[in-house]
Order: structure tokens, then C-alpha cells, then sequence
């Protein structure tokens, strides 16, 4: 899927045959593939940019692929949970477009700060995906390099990641690295509890004040842990961007073409040094907030039948299956493709040592202190007393 | 050589331009740094030579400096912000706890958080609230940040350029009611041969008692220690100069000597650094100490309203008495 540029976008106003604005039901929502698998040539945006993609048959058989991929492996994460070998998980079921979209819009110069279940983002950033389950299983604190695969390390503190990406941003500006076509960008994920922090907020202000390069991505699953959007916004998230005084859209989370189409103009337009933007991705946590939540206690069946119907992968099989893009041959390769990358994940996680426990010194400061080295001898002699002994 | 007599208000101005001349990715940022040259004027004139993407007004908003300070650090670049107050440092706090002092940790060692926070800390100008607080413990007890302080204008001048040469993430406490004093200080002795940023120095030898202070109580300690002279009593005064790591190798060497020491310092009492200081030094110099290691500290109630601030303070009188009660142990 990352060969050449399969295009995007376009600013041109050029009116296209079977162009639409938004969908019937939602005439705000950016959407590309509706969840029959129907595609629509182009759809325009709340401030008049007009949306397409234009991938090529192999484009679109690796998104699915992507699509399948990441979820297999999140429900081996989950699974691995279930049998007491993570300590929690945050599964991103049902935010896969959201993230595979955006992420595949990056280029390889991006910068993305992700919250705690990018799981998707990660795979396309191409890191090992048993990267966070060290994480999660408690033997180390994520162990990517953040300046290699340009993704930086899981926050977990909400919204503060969005100040970092700012910061960043502005570092890219400094640097001189906007205003052309290979120019630079980053992208700030958070979620529609974060919209809430003050720090988002400041992150808002910040970026916008200093034309920072920057696309705020906010998936908007609607749900912060229980609580519902209603608890965080009167008006629709996207619509925030206008008061800090940046554009803002809302696109179809589940729809893989239009999160890619829309992160990618707003990529281009930050590295063209437009400033930065808000894209909301309206989707659902179709699982728990982690694994130690019971979403039974505060939402109803129905509620998550409804955007069963709205699957972002079952609508890119029947659009493939429709436009005989891919047969059956290629979902029964791809699935068995899954089987066996989540089959060597189990087996790598189970594989994981525990770190050695005098490691916990290491990496306190660049410089080091005497009160660490002092601690670090004092705890080894300690542990060197039992050895030997039947502790 | 050229030496100058400088205040440690423009000793710290002018090792800040070092800073900015010797290395391009030095940025400095805060609340009204830029024009204006900060409310102290610390950063006089440095935007006016820099320009304004090297020292940023920012946004009013702590955490956004500091959040906004990890990013420009992920970057490549070594961040100098401002704090305005002491008491304005709280909106930033989750920032410098959880992600400034951690980020190195959490990497593996891979990102390095080259940041300094500057922050003018304590008391006794006369300020209305929330300008006179000394939070210093709050940041000493933070894993993963270290924490000094300057009590005269050549430290002044070579630890801010340490400081900012470190990969460490460092809060820089700056006496801000002696701003104004002046001494020497040696503008061209070269870093590398400075003196250690996190050593504590002996700045006046004594004999009979060990009195360790930092920051803005260095100089009360002074006072009194020259008080006490002449009543025919020695007191070797410590400046602690750095708060995280502490460097007490010549505190346990001067207590060992005098068998009574006494800690001062203006934040409040309760879990304060003091009580750590007390803490070490009995167990390192226990069978040297005549007395227990008293403390001399502001008290344990919100900074008060300025015209009491005297009384809360301590000063030469307060450390005296103090000294004097190890006598009568």
C-alpha cells in the first residue's frame, strides 16, 4: 500500500459526476465507502475541500489487508490478557479504519504521537507489533525508538501527548522543514475525553498561534471509559477547531478511504506550512476501554448492534468483492496470513523474560546520579545475600 | 581574564547568552521573555539579538510551555523555559512529573529531555500571594529531574550554562530576592573547567557548628555565621547548590568535625528537604553528633500575607537560636 502516492486529494472545485456532499444521513461526514461497500467518487468537507482517493486495485487490497491484520492481532492481545499474560489490554476494536487510514497517510517524515491504542498506527509505522505488549505485560515501558519509526512512545496521561506533538511542530518550523512538498508534519492522536483537558486545549491555542504543522487527530469513539460524549461537548468536537481558529472536519472513522483521504490533505496542507487542523473520526469502541472495564454496566445492545452494521472491514470486503478487486482465494490468504502472525505473537510474548530487577536503576538520567548508584549497589548486595540461600 | 562585577540577575542573563551563542539549538521560552525580557529581566535584550524563534513569548499557560517544551526536546533542541513565579508552577506540574522527568525512563534511554525549567523561588519581596513560594521538595522528590539552585552571581553565570549543557532535565530555582546582590564574577573561565554543577561547596569554614543552606538562605547563613564570630563561635556554612542529587560529602566531613549541625531553609518544615538532610546526616555521622540536626524553616501554613513574611522567614537570629540549642543539648 505505500508504493508511489496514490493521490489523495484535491483542492480543485471541478464538479464531479457522481460528487456528493457528505452522506444522506449525516451531511457533515466525510465518507468515501459507505458500509454496504458503496464508493463515492468525492465528498466535500465542511469548509469546501473536496475528498477522493484514487488507489490502484493492489492499494486497496492492502488496506483490507491491513484492516484484517490489526484486528487479529488486537484480539490475540485481548486473548493473551484473558489467560493472565498482559496485565490489561486497550483494544482499538472497531477504530481500525480510523487508525489504519491515517497511519497509511502519513509519509515516512511524519510524526506521530499516539495515545495508548494506536495499536493500528503502530503497524503501519512498522514497528513490531509485540512492541506494546511488552508494555502491557509489564516487562518493560513500551521499547520502540521513537526517532526511528517516527512514533512516538504510548501516553497514557490524557491529552498530554498533544502538547508534545505541538512542540514538535513548531521544532519543524524552526527547522525551516515546511512550505514545500517533502516538508514535514506531525499528528496528534487523542481521543473525545481528551477534547476536555485543559492540555488539548492549550495544544489548540499553541498551534494555532504559532501556524504549528500539526493535524489534531481525535477519534471520537464516543465513550471516556463510561462516560458518554454528552458529558464532554455541547457541540460537535470538530466544530471546536473553528473557535481556535483552524479548520476542522468530521469524516467516517469506519471508512478507511475517507480517514486516509482527510489525514492526508491535512498532512499536505501542515507541511505546506497551511497550519494545523482538526480531523474529527467518528467511530466506536466496540469493546471494552480496556480489559478491566464492563461496558455492559453503562451502554445498551442495541446501541452496539447498530455500529456492528457500520464494521470498518466487512464494507471493504463487500466494495472488493462488489468491484472484483479480490476473490475468495485472496480473503482466505489474507486470513490465514493473520492466523499466523497472531500465532507468533502469542508465541513471542510468551517468550518475554522478565527483566532482571536491579534494571530498574538504568535509565533514570542521561548523567546518572550518585544517589541511584549508591541505591543500585546497596539493593545488589542485598539480593547477592540470598543467593545460594533457599530464597 | 575579564572579570566583572555583576548582580546574579545579569549573571544569569548573561550566561543565558552564552548558552545561545555556544549552542544553536538552546531555545528560550516563557511568558513575556521576549520584549519585555521577563518580569525580572533576566532575559533582557535576548530576543532582541536571537530573534523570536529562539527566545518565544509564549501563550499564557504553564503546562502548555513545558508540554510544548518535551516536543521541541523529542526534536533535537534544548529548551530553557521560564517559569514566571514559583507559585505559577502548578498548572505544569503534571508535565514535568509525569512526562519530563519520566520520558528518558520510559524510553529506555532512548529520548533525552535536555530541558531546564527556570523558576524565580521564595520569598521576601513583598509580593502578594502565590509570588513567594519555595516548592523546591516537590520537585526533589520527582525521579528523573535533578533540581539546583545559585546563591551568588558567578554560580550564578556557570551553573545556568551547566545547566543548560546537561542531558539531564534539570529545575532551576533562582533566588529571586537577590536578584539584585552583586559580586565577581569571572566571565571567561572556560565551562569545562568549572566547577561541578552538582558539588556542594563549603563558602565558610568553621569549627564548632555545620549550618547547610541553599538558594536565597545562603546568604542569611553568611550573616549569621559572621554574628556569630563575634560572640567567639565558628559556624562552617555549606551552600547545598544542588537539591537533587544532593552532594553531601563535605556535609558529613564538616559534621564529623563539629558534631552539631543545623539545616536551613525557607519552604515549610513537614517532609521538607530538611528532614532528609537530618536523616542522612545522623546516619552517616551518628556517633559524631553532639546534638540532633536541627532545622530553621518557614512554617507549615500557606506563604502569609507580606507584612508578616519577616517573621516567617528565617533569618540570622532564627539560625542562631538554632545553633545555640545544639550548645544546650
Amino acid at each position: 500500500m505505500a508504493k508511489g502516492d496514490p493521490g489523495g486529494t484535491t483542492r480543485s472545485r471541478r464538479a464531479a459526476p457522481r460528487s456528493r456532499k457528505g452522506t444522506a444521513g449525516d451531511p457533515a461526514l466525510v465518507q468515501l465507502l459507505t458500509p454496504d461497500g458503496e464508493r463515492i467518487d468525492s465528498a466535500t468537507g465542511p469548509d469546501g475541500t473536496e475528498y477522493r482517493v484514487d488507489f490502484t486495485d493492489e492499494e486497496y487490497r492492502g488496506l483490507y489487508r491491513d484492516l484484517v491484520l490489526v484486528r487479529k492481532l488486537d484480539a490475540e492481545a485481548t486473548a493473551l490478557q484473558r489467560q493472565g499474560e498482559l496485565g490489561l489490554w486497550a483494544s482499538l476494536l472497531g477504530q481500525e479504519a480510523a487508525q489504519v487510514g491515517s497511519g497509511r497517510a502519513l509519509r515516512a517524515q511524519d510524526m506521530a504521537f499516539p495515545t495508548y491504542r494506536e495499536h493500528g498506527v503502530l503497524y503501519c509505522r512498522g514497528i513490531d507489533p509485540i512492541m506494546p505488549l511488552g508494555l502491557f505485560r509489564g516487562v518493560d515501558q513500551g521499547g520502540w525508538d521513537p526517532n526511528e519509526f517516527k512514533f512516538n512512545m504510548y501516553t497514557i496521561v490524557i491529552g498530554a501527548q498533544t502538547l508534545h506533538a505541538t512542540g514538535y511542530a513548531m521544532g519543524i518550523t524552526i527547522d525551516g522543514k515546511t512550505g514545500t512538498d517533502d516538508g514535514e508534519a506531525a499528528i496528534a492522536y487523542f481521543g473525545d475525553g481528551a477534547t476536555s483537558q485543559g492540555d488539548v486545549n492549550e495544544a489548540f491555542v499553541w498551534a494555532s498561534v504559532f501556524n504549528a504543522p500539526l493535524v489534531f487527530f481525535c477519534q471520537n469513539n464516543q465513550y471516556a471509559i463510561s462516560e458518554p460524549l454528552e458529558r464532554q461537548t455541547r457541540v460537535p468536537l470538530y466544530q471546536r477547531a473553528a473557535g481556535f481558529g483552524f479548520p476542522g472536519v468530521r469524516v467516517d472513522g469506519n471508512d478507511v478511504l475517507a480517514s486516509y483521504a482527510v489525514t492526508r490533505t491535512a498532512l499536505d496542507n501542515a507541511r505546506l506550512g497551511q497550519g494545523p487542523s482538526l480531523i474529527e473520526a467518528y467511530t466506536y469502541r466496540m469493546g471494552a476501554h480496556t480489559t478491566s472495564d464492563d461496558p455492559t454496566r453503562y451502554r445498551i445492545a442495541s446501541e452496539v448492534e447498530a455500529w456492528q452494521a457500520k464494521d470498518p472491514i466487512a464494507r471493504v470486503k463487500a466494495f472488493l468483492e462488489k468491484q472484483q478487486i479480490a476473490d475468495a482465494g485472496f480473503f482466505a490468504e489474507v486470513d490465514e496470513q493473520a492466523r499466523r502472525e497472531s500465532v507468533h505473537l502469542r508465541e513471542r510474548v510468551l517468550e518475554m523474560p522478565n527483566p532482571e530487577p536491579v534494571t530498574m536503576f538504568d535509565h533514570v538520567y542521561p548523567n546518572g546520579s550518585p544517589l541511584l548508584d549508591e541505591q543500585r549497589a546497596q539493593f545488589s548486595r542485598y539480593m547477592e545475600s540470598f543467593e545460594g540461600s533457599a530464597h | 581574564m575579564a572579570t566583572e562585577t555583576l548582580t546574579i540577575g545579569k549573571a544569569l542573563n548573561t550566561g543565558l547568552r552564552r548558552a545561545l551563542e555556544n549552542d544553536s539549538k538552546v531555545i528560550i521560552m516563557g511568558e513575556d521573555v521576549g520584549k519585555l525580557g521577563g518580569v525580572f529581566r533576566i532575559t533582557d535584550g535576548l530576543q532582541k539579538d536571537f530573534g523570536d524563534q529562539r527566545v518565544i513569548d509564549t501563550p499564557l499557560a504553564e503546562s502548555g510551555i513545558i508540554g510544548t517544551a518535551v516536543g521541541l526536546a523529542i526534536r533535537g533542541y534544548r529548551p530553557v523555559c521560564e517559569i514566571q513565579f514559583d507559585g505559577f508552577v502548578y498548572p505544569a506540574y503534571d508535565q514535568i512529573v509525569s512526562q519530563v522527568a519520566k520520558m528518558h525512563y520510559r524510553s529506555g534511554g532512548k529520548l533525552n529531555i535536555p530541558m531546564v525549567i527556570r523558576i524565580p523561588f521564595g520569598g521576601g519581596i513583598g509580593a502578594v500571594e502565590h509570588h513567594s513560594e519555595s516548592p523546591e521538595a516537590y520537585f526533589a522528590h520527582t525521579a528523573g529531574l535533578k533540581v539546583v539552585t545559585c546563591a551568588n552571581p558567578q554560580d550564578a553565570y556557570v551553573m545556568i550554562q551547566q545547566a543548560i549543557a546537561s542531558d539531564d532535565p534539570i529545575v532551576f530555582l533562582e533566588p529571586k530576592r537577590r536578584y539584585w546582590e552583586k559580586g565577581q564574577v569571572d566571565l571567561d573561565a572556560p565551562l569545562s573547567d568549572a566547577y561541578p554543577l552538582h558539588s556542594a561547596r563549603v563558602v565558610r569554614p568553621g569549627t564548632d557548628a555545620t549550618v547547610l543552606a541553599y538558594g536565597p538562605m545562603v546568604r542569611t547563613c553568611l550573616d549569621a555565621a559572621t554574628a556569630a564570630a563575634e560572640d567567639g563561635r565558628e559556624l562552617e556554612v555549606i551552600d547545598l547548590r544542588s537539591l537533587s542529587p544532593l552532594d553531601l560529602r563535605a556535609a558529613y566531613e564538616s559534621v564529623k568535625r563539629t558534631g552539631r549541625a543545623v539545616v536551613v531553609h525557607e519552604a515549610p518544615s513537614n517532609i521538607g528537604l530538611g528532614a532528609e538532610l537530618a536523616a542522612r546526616i545522623t546516619e552517616e555521622c551518628f556517633y559524631s553528633l553532639e546534638s540532633p540536626v536541627l532545622r530553621v524553616t518557614g512554617f507549615d501554613t500557606p506563604y502569609p500575607a507580606a507584612r508578616v513574611e519577616e517573621e516567617y522567614l528565617p533569618d540570622l537570629d532564627r539560625v542562631l537560636d538554632a545553633v545555640d540549642r545544639t550548645f544546650g543539648w
